[in-house]
């Protein structure tokens, strides 16, 4: 009796404990965005103050005011980069999808000579660093004047997205079982119209992950827009982030603003896909 | 007569072929090559001066690059080992809640999606020594009353670079390891427990080797994009103050662009990547090993 309740007790008391740390984990992951997102609304006098002011007094939309309000005194022009990102992370998007389509497709239906080798030496080109890449590709956009274009950009995410967009839409492809497509050629389709009516719908939801991962790297890459865009005309929103920078200051309630603004569509797009993404990496884990 | 025709995994490997050597490898080539003269940005006639190895000469003896290339794999290895426990603790945590799991697996993924160098200022603002969220509660805890110089001193600097890097890439693991453990059979750990294992010896023995390729599919992943630590530093310290803080990339960057001396910078990077190809090829052929493992096992 005695040894059955301290076996309880002891039970309830690391349950209780394991859910604290939980929970103490879970708000050192929220704390940073909810740090930017509390300092975006507030005025800079109190970002500032000394002592720490832990409770907001009152509550600012300067910030965002200021961002939309133009290039005007020194602003930050961010409906031209938030333009640029969209576009370009877009389009590079698009294409490094066909592009996926095919190769992963070619990865998860045929059989061929050092398959894995080729698949290997594609992800290892996604290895090379942003910055080492930066400096012989800044040379040759520079002689063929695609620096600080949109197609610029365009061009160097794709190459970016593309191993990685093959290795998931390859994993998409492989849960589709094979017989499906064989099936509806027997029935009279041609090998194409088997892979658009069958074999795409199911992979879909698995594509459309990749897709936003595709999406993601775009809008998030700093090291090869560093270099490669010079002006409004094509810089992105995480090169735009520095110019709230100077040389001794830093504007912390505009940087936090556009912090918030840069995150928006990134969260909502990847509580979309969460499900699949993961579902997408790991197939084949167990299965050889 | 029949055209001959390609076979069509050629033709549909054709279009990532081209794009990834335009932009990857005759990039790559050139900057091979130019990491035998001594170009630089301002005379642009260098480039066509060999000098063999004198550029890989010079980095080989040059102190200031041996030890920002230690530096860099110092924080490598802590940082995706850190990861790989904190993530393995993490999943088994949120494994274990039977209510909320798809709100908690959300959070996971919230610092994912925050872009490195977004990850670099949100920390430099958190450590900043006047204005900063922990400098800050330390002082309100009342645990000191000086301003930490957290990104002044290098050996602080680099504590919260790790920490920066920890927070944004955690949850890679995180993430795949509870996917891991949610495909495992349930059998197995009841087995074991019936058979008299220990909690611990249940998870080093059954669970351990069952999710080990959920984590170097994380570690592949994590591997393959190692470089992105060159956002967070950059905007974090920029390798200061004093070369400090310097990793390879930073110091890359710096030597192009700063100094223009692109072919030493060009060098240099041949090194990172042989570094990162390394990395990368050693988890996926581990990956390979586990698969074939567990494959075998189960």
């Amino acid at each position: 009796m005695d040894e059955n309740s301290a076996a309880r007790f002891q039970k309830r008391l690391s349950n209780w404990t394991l859910t604290s740390l939980l929970f103490a984990a879970m708000t050192i992951i929220c704390l940073p965005g909810l740090w930017i997102v509390l300092n975006s609304f507030r005025p800079a006098v109190e970002i500032m103050a000394k002592p720490p002011i832990w409770i907001p007094q009152e509550l600012s939309f300067e910030a965002y005011r200021n961002m939309f309000s133009g290039a005007g005194q020194g602003g930050v022009p961010v409906l031209q980069y938030f333009r640029n990102s969209a576009i370009i992370a877009v389009t590079s998007t698009v294409i490094s999808l066909a592009i996926g389509m095919s190769g992963g497709y070619a990865f998860a239906r045929y059989r061929f000579k050092g398959k894995g080798g080729w698949f290997l030496g594609l992800m290892l080109t996604r290895t090379v660093p942003g910055v080492a890449l930066s400096l012989p590709l800044f040379f040759l956009y520079a002689q063929v004047g695609l620096i600080d274009t949109h197609a610029g950009m365009i061009l160097a995410y794709t190459a970016l997205n593309i191993p990685f967009t093959i290795w998931l839409i390859d994993g998409f492809f492989r849960q589709v079982p094979k017989d499906l497509a064989e099936a509806a050629q027997i029935d009279g389709c041609t090998r194409w119209q088997a892979f658009w009516r069958v074999e795409f719908p199911l992979a879909r939801p698995g594509i459309a992950s990749a897709g936003i991962f595709a999406f993601l790297t775009s809008w998030n890459e700093f090291a090869l827009a560093s270099q490669l865009t010079r002006s409004t005309d094509s810089k992105t929103l995480p090169v735009g982030l520095l110019d709230y920078t100077a040389e001794f200051t830093i504007d912390w309630r505009g940087m936090c603003a556009l912090a918030v603004i840069m995150i928006i569509p990134a969260l909502v797009l990847t509580y979309a896909v969460q499900k699949h993404l993961v579902s997408g990496l790991t197939s084949g884990a167990t299965k050889g | 007569m029949k055209r001959w025709r390609p076979p069509p995994h050629i033709v549909l490997l054709t279009p990532a072929v081209i794009v990834l050597a335009a932009v990857v490898l005759i990039p790559l080539a050139l900057s091979l090559w130019s990491s035998f003269t001594p170009f630089r940005l301002t005379q642009p006639d260098s480039i066509y001066r060999f000098v063999g190895l004198r550029n890989y000469e010079r980095i080989f003896t040059d102190v200031e690059f041996w030890i920002a290339f230690g530096r860099t794999v110092l924080l490598l290895t802590v940082a995706l080992n850190l990861e790989l426990l904190i993530g393995l603790g993490l999943a088994l945590l949120v494994e274990r809640q039977t209510r909320g799991q798809r709100l908690l697996r959300t959070i996971l993924m919230f610092p994912m999606m925050f872009s490195p160098i977004l990850v670099g200022f949100q920390f430099k603002f958190m450590f900043n020594d006047n204005i900063g969220l922990v400098n800050n509660a330390l002082q309100s805890l009342g645990l000191t009353d000086q301003a930490i110089p957290w990104l002044i001193d290098g050996r602080l600097a680099f504590l919260a670079i790790t920490a920066a890097e920890v927070w944004s890439s955690t949850a890679v693991f995180a993430i795949f390891i509870l996917a891991g453990l949610m495909a495992m059979p349930r059998e197995p750990l009841e087995a074991a427990r019936v058979d008299g294992c220990t909690p611990f010896q249940t998870f080093r023995y059954v669970t351990w080797p069952f999710i080990m390729p959920f984590a170097f599919i994380a570690m592949t992943i994590r591997s393959l994009d190692v470089a992105r630590a060159y956002d967070i530093i950059k905007i974090m310290t920029d390798g200061g103050p004093a070369g400090r803080t310097e990793v390879l990339w930073t110091l890359i960057a710096r030597t192009a662009y700063s100094d223009a001396r692109m072919g030493m910078a060009n060098a240099m990077s041949y090194v990172a990547i042989l570094l990162s190809v390394v990395f990368t090829a050693y988890f996926f052929s581990k990956l390979g090993q586990a698969r074939a493992q567990v494959a075998a096992d189960w």
